[in-house]
């Protein structure tokens, strides 16, 4: 079996040299600067060196600290997938459409719940689209409803259904508690009670979603930071096409 | 400091067609109240708390007046006239209404000259607390003065006020000048204002009084300690303006965000809804010495910051019009920009120069409100701590008034305490390190800052003449601003808002809208 061990990498190979910033709850000073020490050692670390500490509030520290990693990883063994599709340009991804499809494709968008959030959805969605990237609603073969931010799942699926949505684009930014996680997980339920999850493609979006994380919940893929429009739209009409093919071959099948 | 050239005739231009567009929308406004500004009214006359189903007392009487019918004379008359029957306080009044002891529309037993007495003194005494806060706001200042511009504003967002406090101290340590407690994720689209002392807040904490009493307490005492006047903000825009206003002038509150573009354009609030609100809101803060600051800067997250930066000068101009109408004086346009440009095309600083100068030509008492990048600012942290350093530098060269401190996890999280520490740092460094820069250096006449600047003015001046043409609602409407369209009738609260009657009365508006 072969095996692919690898560790942080400083200056030399397998030095296993991290940089870690954290802040205790207590005052600066030398116990302050020892208890750093300790716990990054309790971290399993070596070769620890404090190189900063700074008073940031009343009873609070801030810490640099360089430290050597002990463990390995086998990095044959790590398993994560990015969204698979090769990535096309607006023309390819226009012209694709039109050959395959002779319609447009139409893709709903919202961020979910109470999040308010637009930075994402309007990213991926708006005319002018994302560091010189046309968003969605400028692709003249994708009609495009951007619902905006607060909208709830019954209303975001309702609007799919009204406008027969090939796509429907999720959108959260707010993680904390968790909230993004229900969030989602109710839209897959209510697509789920509607019927209509398997016939469209869902995806999610937002700057700490990643592909692995949405695939998990149900999605047929999660989009992070710095995603571009065309990425997206290469994603919806490769999975597109491979929906409509299973369809064909089914239909065949069944004849 | 350094300038830029402008023509005075034109910025008399841009400052007129800003003042008629303004003009148009007034007429609007004149006719029409709303019901959150009927709330305001009963909040400055001194109605608060809850009322036994758990509604604000102020939200709790509207509804019941309104299912009386007729609106149209306002609260202020038929809650008069309901004292002098009750003849006890305010609050006593609308909690025996609440309760069903005492109805709203049967005291024609009163005079109409006892009513409008009644009226007069509870406006009088509703101004008067008006003025008190800014009493106390100047008494303050001269214990312990302001800091010098740019002010270093920086946010908490924990959700629970009391780690609000906790991370604000520690940002007061580190040098803010500014505390901003962001809102509850949607507090905007509330058509009430919660009430108590709250912990349990979304991507942000509940706007109460009472959290804003917290936080003033805290801040006083900090003030104290580190011998400068600490200000505190808050928001008012949405679906509250006015009461917001109402409890930030209670609590001693020296910023609220206050724009109705924003809530139209990022919130989808009506707009007929969001002006009357926003003309009693600013009154209020202009009587309280509250300075607003305006959403101008979210512009450029949905557009081109290039392509559009004259739709910022234009909204600025047009704010600063709606502002003095609402007798805002200069020191209180907290108007708001933002230093946006894509960092991949080249000499996008130059740019950013350009537009922060042409803000500070333009207007030049006003306490520029200047936001740091957020719409490219990267999840690598380290470079957008870069990206920061270079807005510090933008912001003080050109000496904008209110800076918000960029975050270098803007991109990643709300700010943990270490983040606000280390980008307050930056802050501290080149504002230490280039103090005078703007005053020592000049703009080359002919060069492309100046020339930048020339052209946004232009391009500024041909959007407000078109404004102009078809008023202000339906340029919304037609998507000038934020490459966002807003129907004049759609969007959230429309429902509240009502025509006013002949017999209208609002005199604490009356009184305001006075100034000698």
């Amino acid at each position: 079996m072969k095996t692919d061990l690898i560790k942080p990498y400083g200056d030399t190979l397998n030095d296993g040299i991290v940089q870690l910033s954290f802040t205790l709850p207590v005052e600066n000073g030398a116990r302050a600067k020892k208890a750093a020490e300790l716990y990054v050692k309790k971290l399993n670390f070596e070769d620890i060196s404090v190189v900063h500490a700074q008073k940031i509030a009343e009873g609070f520290t801030c810490f640099m600290v360089y430290a050597k990693a002990m463990p390995s990883i086998d990095f044959s063994k790590v398993e994560a997938k990015e969204a698979e599709f090769e990535h096309m340009d607006y023309y390819k991804i226009n012209a694709m459409i039109k050959e395959e499809f002779g319609r447009e494709i139409i893709a709903v968008g919202a961020t979910i719940g109470h999040d308010a959030h637009t930075v994402g959805i309007d990213a991926i969605m708006n005319m002018k689209g994302y560091n010189m990237d046309y968003g969605l609603e400028r692709y003249p073969e994708i009609r495009a409803y951007n619902l905006g931010a607060q909208v709830s799942c019954e209303e975001l699926i309702k609007a799919a259904i009204k406008y027969k949505a090939d796509v429907i684009l999720a959108s959260q930014t707010v993680t904390q508690k968790e909230s993004h996680i229900s969030n989602f997980s109710e839209l897959i339920n209510q697509l789920d009670a509607a019927g209509i999850r398997d016939k469209i493609v869902l995806l999610a979006g937002g700057a700490k979603i990643t592909n692995e994380f949405a695939v998990k919940l149900g999605y047929d893929a999660g989009f992070g930071a710095n995603t571009l429009p065309s990425q997206v739209a290469s994603f919806i009409v490769t999975h597109l096409i491979k929906l409509k093919d299973a369809m064909a071959q089914q239909t065949m099948g069944s004849a | 400091m350094a300038h830029i050239p402008l023509l005075p005739e034109q910025i008399a231009r841009v400052k007129d067609l800003a003042s008629q567009i303004a003009g148009q929308v007034q007429y609007f406004i004149n006719d029409h109240s709303s019901l959150s500004v009927e709330r305001t009214i009963l909040r400055l006359y001194g109605v608060d708390g809850l009322a036994e189903c758990g509604a604000p007392l102020p939200n709790r009487i509207i509804d019941l007046w309104q299912k009386n019918g007729d609106v149209s004379s306002g609260i202020s008359s038929a809650f008069a006239g309901a004292m002098l029957t009750s003849d006890s306080s305010a609050q006593k009044t609308a909690e025996l209404i609440a309760q069903g002891k005492l109805l709203l529309n049967k005291h024609t037993k009163h005079s109409t000259a006892s009513i409008k007495k009644k009226e007069k003194e509870l406006a009088q005494n509703a101004v008067k607390q008006l003025a008190a806060s800014k009493d106390r706001k100047e008494k303050k200042i001269e214990q312990v003065p302001l800091p010098i511009q740019p002010w270093r504003y920086l946010i908490v967002a924990t959700g629970n006020i009391y780690e609000d406090r906790t991370q604000a101290e520690s940002a007061i340590y580190s040098g803010a000048d500014i505390i901003a407690v962001i809102r509850s994720t949607a507090q905007s689209l509330l058509d009430y204002v919660p009430y108590g002392p709250t912990t349990d807040g979304f991507g942000g904490t509940y706007a109460t009084q009472a959290n804003f009493k917290i936080m003033r307490e805290a801040l006083d005492k900090a003030s104290v300690e580190h011998g400068r006047y600490v200000r505190l903000v808050n928001y008012a825009s949405g679906l509250c303006m006015a009461e917001m206003a109402a409890c930030a002038a209670f609590e001693d509150l020296d910023v609220l965000l206050n724009d109705s573009m924003y809530g139209i354009l990022f919130r989808d609030i009506n707009m007929q809804r969001t002006f009357v609100d926003q003309y009693f809101s600013r009154l209020i803060c202009a009587k309280a010495a509250i300075i607003i600051n305006t959403g101008e800067d979210n512009y450029l997250t949905t557009t081109h910051a290039v392509d559009s930066a004259h739709t910022v000068t234009a909204s600025q101009l047009i704010n600063e019009a709606m502002g003095k109408r609402a007798k805002l004086t200069d020191d209180l346009l907290g108007l708001g920009h933002a230093f946006e440009i894509n960092p991949e095309i080249e000499n996008a600083f130059l740019y950013e120069l350009a537009h922060a100068q042409l803000a500070r030509e333009l207007f030049p008492d006003a306490p520029l409100k200047y936001m740091p990048p957020t719409k490219h600012k990267s999840t690598d942290i380290f470079y957008s701590h870069c990206m920061d350093t270079l807005f510090n530098l933008a912001s003080v060269t050109t000496g904008q008034g209110i800076h918000l401190t960029g975050i270098l996890t803007e991109a990643l999280h709300t700010p943990l305490m270490q983040d606000r520490y280390k980008s307050i740092s930056s802050v501290n460094y080149v504002f230490n390190v280039a103090r005078d820069l703007g005053s020592e250096i000049e703009f080359k006449q002919d060069g492309f800052i100046v020339k930048r600047a020339q052209q946004v003015l232009d391009e500024t001046e041909v959007l407000l003449n078109e404004i102009s043409t078809v008023g202000l609602m339906e340029s919304i409407a037609q998507g000038s601003f934020a490459d966002i369209s807003r129907p004049v009738d759609g969007g959230k609260g429309l429902e509240g808002v009502f025509k006013k009657g002949s017999n209208y009365s609002n005199p604490v508006m009356d009184m305001l809208e006075f100034v000698e």
